[in-house]
C-alpha cells in the first residue's frame, strides 16, 4: 500500500474550512480603499490583502477573526493621532504590515497594535515606528509575537515614549525573534504565565530592555540586551528560566545587566555578562540556580545582598570585574563553588583542576563600599589594594563562610 | 639663574639614573599598551604610574640630588650670585629633567601606539599634566626636606615620610574618618578632603574622565558635576597649582635664610 500523504490530507482540510472564505484587496486597485471599510465588508475568516501604499487611518477595529496581510509593503500611518490596530476578536492574524506615527498621549496608553481580551492571536513581520507603545497585549492568551521590528524615536524622555511590545494579563505567550530599540522598555511583562521569550534583540531602550513583574513560570532564553537605560529587571516572579541570553554594555551610574528583585526558584545558566556597571544586582533572590555564565569586564559581578539566601553559584567564570562579589551582609546563605575566579591566588598541588585552598571571593573594599557608597572614590588608591590583600590573607571583616571552598584554576570553555 | 638651570639640567640628563629613569618608563608604557592592546585602558593603567611613582621617584631622587649637589651649591654660594636664582635655578633643573624623562619615557610608546588619531588624545593630555604637577610638586616636597635637615638620614626618612602620607597614610585615615562617620552626609566633605591631596585629587579627577565613571554611581555624582564643570576644573586645577608653588615659595624663603 502506499503511504498516505498526510500533508495533501492536511492541505484538503484547510481547504475545506476555508472553503467560505474569501480574499479581499484593499487599496487603488482593490475594491475596498480604506482598511476599516474591507474589515466592515468582510465575513468571518476572510483574508484582506493591502497594497503596496499608505493608508491614513486610525482606530481600524478587527472585530472578526481575519487575516490582514500588509504583503510586506503597506503602510498604515496614524499621523500621530491616535491607535492603529485594535484587535477585537479572537483567531485574527495579521502579517507583513508596516505601522507608523502614534501620536504620544498622557491620558491613553496609545498603542501600534492593540489586542483587547481575545485570544490567539498572531502578529508576525511587522514594522511598526515611532509608535507611542508598539504591540500592546491586554489579557490576551495563546498569542504568538514574532519576527516584528518595534523602534521608537531616539532622543525621548520616558514619559514621551512607551513600551515596544507590552504584554499584561497574558498566558501562554511566544515573543521571538523581535527587535526591540528606543522605546521605553523594550519587552514588558507584567501578569504573564507560561511565557516563553526567546531570540530577541532589545537595544538602547531608555529604561529597562526587559521589564518584567508577576510573572510565574516563563522561559527566556537567547535574547540580547544590549546598552539599556538600566538593563534587565526581573521582579516579584517565580520558576523563572533565563538561558543563553547576553547582558552587554548596559554602562552607566544605574544601569545593570540583570535586577533581580524578590525572585524564587528561578535558574539562570549560559548567560554572557559583559561590560555592565553592575551584571547582577539581587536582593531578594531565593533558591535560584545560577550556573554556567560568564562575567567579563563589569564593574560588579554579582552584587548580593543579605535579603539573598540559598541560591547556588557554581561553574561561572569571573573575568577582569571590578569586583567579583559584593555585599552588605556579614553572613551568606548562598552556596559557592567551582567557579572560576581571575583573582585566585591559591595553587593546585593534587592537579585535579581544583584549587586547594578556598578562594574568598569579596573583596575588603567591595564590603566597605556597601557601607559607606561615596568610599567608592578611593578605588584604585594605593591604600585600599594593600588592605583587600592584607584581608585576603587574614579575613576579619567580610563574610566568614562566602567561600568557594572548590575553585576552578583555568576558566570553563562557556 | 638659566645658566645655573641649564648646568644642572645637563648634568642630570647625562646621569645614569635620569636615563634609566626615562628607559623604564618607556619599557612600562610599551608593556601596558601590548599588554592591554587598547588605548583608553593603557592610559588608565598609566593612573597608578602616575599617582605612586612618579611622586616616590620624585621624592627620592630630589633628596638625593640635593645632598649630592651641596658641594656645588657651596662653591656657587661664594659666589657673586643671588641665593634664589642658584636654589630655583637647581630646583628648576631637576623639575626639567625629571618631567623630560616621563615626557619622553610615555610619549613615544603612546605617539607609535597613534594616541593622536585615537580619540583619546585629551585623555592623554589630563594623565600627561598630571604627571608632570605630582613630579613638580613631589620634587619640591623633597627639595625642600633636604634643605631644612642637614642630617642626610633624617632628611631621606623624612621624605619618605611625606610619600607614605600622600599615596598610603592619607587615604587611609580618610577611609577610616569615612567608616566611623558612615551616619552623616559625607559627599562634600569627601570632596573637600581630595583638595587636600594631590595624588587623591589627580586619581579621581582622571578616572571621572574615564568609562569609570560611572562605578561612581549616584554616590559619586557629586564628584561628577564637581569636576565637570569648568569651576570644578580650575579649582581642581588651582589646587594643584597651590600644591606646586608653596613649597616652591617655602624653599626660596628658607634658602635666604639658611645658615651653610
Amino acid at each position: 500500500m502506499r503511504p498516505i500523504n498526510i500533508q495533501l490530507i492536511l492541505l484538503f482540510l484547510c481547504a475545506t474550512l476555508t472553503a467560505g472564505a474569501h480574499t479581499l484587496r484593499v487599496g487603488k486597485n482593490g475594491a475596498y480603499r480604506t482598511v476599516a471599510e474591507a474589515i466592515g465588508q468582510a465575513q468571518p475568516f476572510d483574508t484582506l490583502l493591502l497594497d503596496g501604499e499608505v493608508f491614513f487611518e486610525t482606530n481600524i477595529v478587527i472585530d472578526k477573526p481575519m487575516t490582514l496581510d500588509g504583503q510586506g509593503h503597506a503602510v498604515i500611518d496614524g499621523e500621530e493621532k491616535d491607535e492603529i490596530l485594535v484587535i477585537d476578536s479572537d483567531s485574527v492574524v495579521v502579517r507583513g504590515l508596516t505601522i507608523q506615527n502614534v501620536g504620544h498621549s498622557f491620558i491613553k496608553d496609545r498603542a501600534g497594535i492593540r489586542v483587547r481580551e481575545r485570544n490567539h492571536i498572531l502578529i508576525e513581520n511587522c514594522i511598526l515606528t515611532n509608535t507611542f507603545f508598539g504591540i500592546y497585549l491586554q489579557k490576551s492568551n495563546h498569542t504568538i509575537v514574532r519576527h516584528n521590528v518595534v523602534i521608537g524615536t531616539p532622543g525621548r524622555s520616558e514619559t514621551f515614549t512607551g513600551n515596544a511590545i507590552h504584554l499584561w494579563y497574558c498566558d501562554n505567550i511566544e515573543v521571538a525573534y523581535n527587535t526591540v530599540k528606543n522605546h521605553r522598555d523594550g519587552i514588558y511583562f507584567e501578569f504573564v504565565n507560561y511565557g516563553s521569550i526567546h531570540d530577541n534583540y532589545s537595544e538602547q531602550n531608555v529604561r529597562y530592555g526587559l521589564h518584567f513583574m508577576f510573572s510565574n513560570h516563563d522561559d527566556y532564553f537567547k535574547n540580547t540586551f544590549i546598552n539599556n537605560g538600566s538593563g534587565v529587571a526581573v521582579m516579584f516572579s517565580k520558576w523563572i528560566t533565563m538561558k543563553d541570553n547576553k547582558f552587554l554594555d548596559n554602562w552607566g551610574s544605574a544601569s545593570f545587566g540583570l535586577l533581580l528583585k524578590e525572585i524564587y526558584d528561578g535558574e539562570l545558566s549560559g548567560n554572557i555578562f559583559r561590560n555592565n556597571t553592575i551584571a547582577i544586582h539581587a536582593e531578594g533572590a531565593n533558591r535560584l540556580t545560577i550556573q554556567q555564565n560568564v562575567f567579563e569586564k563589569n564593574g560588579w559581578a554579582l552584587k548580593v545582598m543579605g535579603s539573598c539566601f540559598d541560591n547556588h553559584v557554581t561553574g561561572n567564570n569571573f573575568r577582569g570585574n571590578n569586583f567579583n562579589i559584593a555585599t552588605n551582609s556579614k553572613q551568606s546563605k548562598d552556596r559557592y563553588d567551582h567557579n572560576y575566579w581571575d583573582d585566585y591566588a591559591g595553587y593546585d598541588l593534587d592537579k585535579d583542576g581544583i584549587g586547594d585552598v578556598p578562594h574568598r571571593p569579596v573583596k575588603l573594599f567591595a564590603y566597605i563600599v556597601e557601607r559607606v557608597p561615596i568610599s567608592i572614590i578611593m578605588l584604585r588608591s594605593l591604600f585600599i589594594e594593600m588592605i583587600n590583600f592584607a584581608e585576603y590573607i587574614v579575613p576579619s571583616l567580610t563574610p566568614e563562610n562566602l567561600v568557594d571552598a572548590s575553585p576552578a584554576m583555568q576558566p570553563y570553555n562557556l | 639663574m638659566n645658566k645655573i638651570l641649564k648646568y644642572s639640567f645637563i648634568d642630570l640628563i647625562r646621569s645614569n639614573w635620569v636615563i634609566s629613569y626615562t628607559a623604564f618608563y618607556f619599557v612600562a608604557t610599551f608593556g601596558l599598551l601590548v599588554a592591554n592592546g587598547d588605548i583608553s585602558k593603557a592610559i588608565i593603567s598609566l593612573l597608578h604610574v602616575i599617582t605612586i611613582l612618579i611622586p616616590l621617584i620624585s621624592t627620592v631622587f630630589g633628596v638625593i640630588y640635593f645632598y649630592n649637589s651641596r658641594d656645588y651649591i657651596e662653591m656657587l654660594l661664594a659666589q657673586p650670585i643671588r641665593r634664589s636664582t642658584i636654589f630655583l635655578g637647581q630646583f628648576l633643573g631637576l623639575v626639567l629633567s625629571l618631567c623630560f624623562s616621563f615626557v619622553v619615557g610615555i610619549l613615544i610608546p603612546f605617539l607609535v601606539y597613534g594616541v593622536s588619531v585615537s580619540g583619546y588624545l585629551l585623555h592623554f593630555l589630563y594623565v600627561l599634566v598630571a604627571g608632570i604637577l605630582m613630579t613638580i610638586i613631589f620634587s619640591a616636597l623633597a627639595y625642600l626636606i633636604a634643605l631644612l635637615n642637614d642630617n642626610r638620614l633624617r632628611g631621606f626618612g623624612l621624605a619618605i615620610l611625606t610619600w607614605l602620607l600622600f599615596a598610603i597614610l592619607y587615604d587611609g585615615i580618610f577611609v577610616l574618618a569615612m567608616i566611623k562617620f558612615e551616619e552623616y552626609p559625607l559627599d562634600k566633605v569627601s570632596l573637600i578632603a581630595s583638595l587636600f591631596n594631590p595624588i587623591d585629587l589627580s586619581r579621581i579627577f582622571i578616572m571621572l574622565k574615564f568609562d569609570t565613571a560611572a562605578l561612581f554611581g549616584y554616590t559619586g555624582a557629586l564628584f561628577h558635576q564637581f569636576f565637570g564643570s569648568n569651576l570644578g576644573v580650575v579649582l581642581a586645577g588651582f589646587a594643584l597649582l597651590v600644591w606646586c608653588f608653596v613649597p616652591v615659595l617655602i624653599i626660596l624663603a628658607k634658602s635666604n635664610q639658611k645658615d651653610f
